[in-house]
């Protein structure tokens, strides 16, 4: 019973950014990963890499509304883990014999479709944002990732007052949105 | 109302930031003009998009931070299986380099898609790693060699520099812009070197990893502009199965290699429409080739292509080279760059061999140094 309470205040604790709960999900598992990745092919960083894209599977699961998680965290992660290493594997052209597994998993199919989807709208925003060129780049990046004021924006750019910089923050959101939805709608 | 107030009354209407008065009236307007529904619906969209961004940029760094944190409090030895840790090394320090994907998607399909750059750029996998650096080597002696005997013939790549990445590029207009993949620029600096052999100096103007283009400009007293290119630019989307062909420097011993096949998807790896799908077998070298129709159009660039499929390359849309223009006109505040694509029709014979006679004046082979 104490253990699934504390699994559960683990998730909630990831679900806000909590570093004490991302570092005790590291400190428990990661080592199970590395000894996985590192049996079949793989090095300290494939296991770091896979590691981490597990953990954003799991942090956008338990963003969702009617999240539940039917398992314990490591059997998640590992799961999510040993299907992104055989797909890995198989890209690499080195997979000829199956893996060693002997730990428990379960389906994970669903989450990673999820995962690879959200990935590619991740990827499309990503280029759409860098090819935007500065100061649009840094001016949004400014306001929607790091949350700034537009007064703090209009000094750190240099702006005479914050509704010039609101100005050339929307006239940069019109850009990035055409370039966003050319690609995407291409992808859908 | 102009444009950027209408976007702005959208974003406060839909982050809430309206009066209850504000929001009935934004309301009414909303169900009265169509377009305007349609532009709230639409930036709604974009604004979740944008939120899912940012949490998994957010999230990345902060487990990336833990991560880091960890291992230098020691938590964890790496254990490298030894058998293959040599290459994996390799693969980590081309991640490495290409951070500004791999780690902001931090998801498979840029991993894969850096691993292709990796397998198709010469000195990625295992031996290749090796045949590349014998290849320079050899491109050294032999120019040391060279000097030996003819003073007058000298490398133009800087003293103490060493060559470290090689692919091909050609010229997109004749004063000397010459285009290539970005992953083939690896080094601070590079030269192009033509069919028959001659060294060029070029400057680095524009790299761009995302869309994997680069421009460089030839910057030399010896290079001498042609009148204009023997092939057009295409702008429109090029047909499912028709016949293509490149022209570029896979080799060591700087022999122009001609290639055919045909545009097999018009899209790339994981439905990217950036890029085609083309049948072809692509050597590692060919990053930065430019991919032609039998009408004298150019119609991609050879970029990767995928390790477990025979044959399946993938080659940037050329109507990407247009938006390269576009971007570097917006952010040239000097103005002289003046790239100009040439867009009208070449006419000229369809015979293949003339084609390849013609064209490849104006391909070279680009080698980057450190």
């Amino acid at each position: 019973m104490k253990a699934e309470l504390n699994e559960q205040a683990l998730l909630k604790g990831l679900a806000q950014n909590d570093s004490k709960a991302v570092e005790a999900l590291y400190k428990s598992h990661f080592s199970m990963i590395q000894h996985f990745v590192t049996n079949n092919n793989g090095s300290f960083d494939d296991a770091r890499d896979i590691f981490q894209e597990a953990m954003i599977t799991l942090y956008e699961k338990v963003q969702l509304d009617h999240f539940a998680l039917t398992c314990q965290i490591k059997t998640y992660l590992f799961s999510i883990c040993k299907n992104l290493w055989l797909k890995r594997l198989q890209q690499m052209g080195k997979y000829n014999n199956p893996l060693n597994a002997l730990e428990e998993t379960i389906s994970v199919e669903e989450d990673l479709e999820q995962f690879e989807q959200k990935d590619a709208a991740f990827a499309i925003m990503d280029r759409a944002l860098n090819s935007l060129g500065e100061p649009c780049k840094s001016l949004l990046e400014g306001y929607y990732l790091n949350k700034k004021g537009m007064q703090e924006l209009a000094s750190q750019f240099g702006y005479t007052n914050a509704d010039n910089a609101k100005n050339q923050k929307y006239k940069c959101l019109m850009r990035l949105k055409k370039l966003f939805f050319a690609q995407y709608n291409i992808g859908e | 109302m102009d444009d950027i107030q209408l976007q702005e009354t959208i974003e406060r209407f839909l982050t809430g930031e309206m009066s209850v008065e504000e929001r009935t009236q934004f309301e009414a307007i909303r169900k009265a003009t169509p377009e305007i529904d349609q532009m709230v619906v639409e930036h709604d969209m974009f604004l979740r998009e944008m939120d899912l961004y940012v949490r998994r940029k957010n999230f990345s760094k902060l487990s990336n931070q833990v991560f880091n944190q960890l291992v230098e409090e020691g938590t964890w030895t790496p254990i490298e299986d030894q058998s293959t840790s040599f290459k994996h090394i390799q693969l980590w320090s081309k991640y490495k380099k290409v951070t500004a994907i791999a780690a902001s998607v931090g998801g498979f399909i840029a991993l894969f898609t850096s691993a292709m750059i990796l397998f198709f750029f010469p000195s990625i996998s295992g031996n290749q790693i090796l045949e590349l650096s014998k290849a320079v080597e050899k491109i050294e002696r032999n120019q040391k060699v060279q000097g030996h005997l003819l003073n007058e013939v000298k490398t133009k790549v800087p003293e103490n520099a060493k060559l470290i990445s090689g692919g091909s590029g050609f010229l997109i207009d004749t004063k000397g812009y010459v285009i290539t993949n970005a992953h083939v620029l690896k080094g601070e600096g590079a030269i192009v070197v033509n069919s028959l052999g001659q060294e060029f100096k070029a400057t680095i103007v524009y790299s761009d990893k995302n869309t994997d283009l680069a421009l460089l400009k030839i910057e030399d007293t010896d290079y001498k502009q042609a009148k204009s290119l023997p092939f057009t630019i295409r702008k429109k989307a090029t047909a499912l199965g028709e016949d293509i062909f490149t022209l570029g420097f896979p080799r060591n011993d700087n022999d122009i290699v001609y290639g055919r096949g045909y545009l097999s998807a018009q899209t790339g790896f994981n439905g990217d429409s950036n890029t085609y799908q083309i049948q072809i077998s692509a050597n590692p070298g060919y990053s930065g080739a430019p991919v032609f129709n039998d009408k004298n159009e150019l119609v991609g660039i050879m970029s990767s292509r995928q390790k477990q499929a025979e044959g399946v390359a993938f080659a940037i849309k050329a109507n990407k080279l247009f938006d390269l223009v576009d971007q570097l006109e917006e952010n040239d505040l000097t103005k002289d760059l003046n790239v100009k694509l040439n867009k009208q029709k070449v006419k000229g014979s369809k015979d293949r061999t003339t084609q390849i006679n013609k064209f490849k004046n104006y391909i070279y082979s680009v080698r980057a140094f450190n």
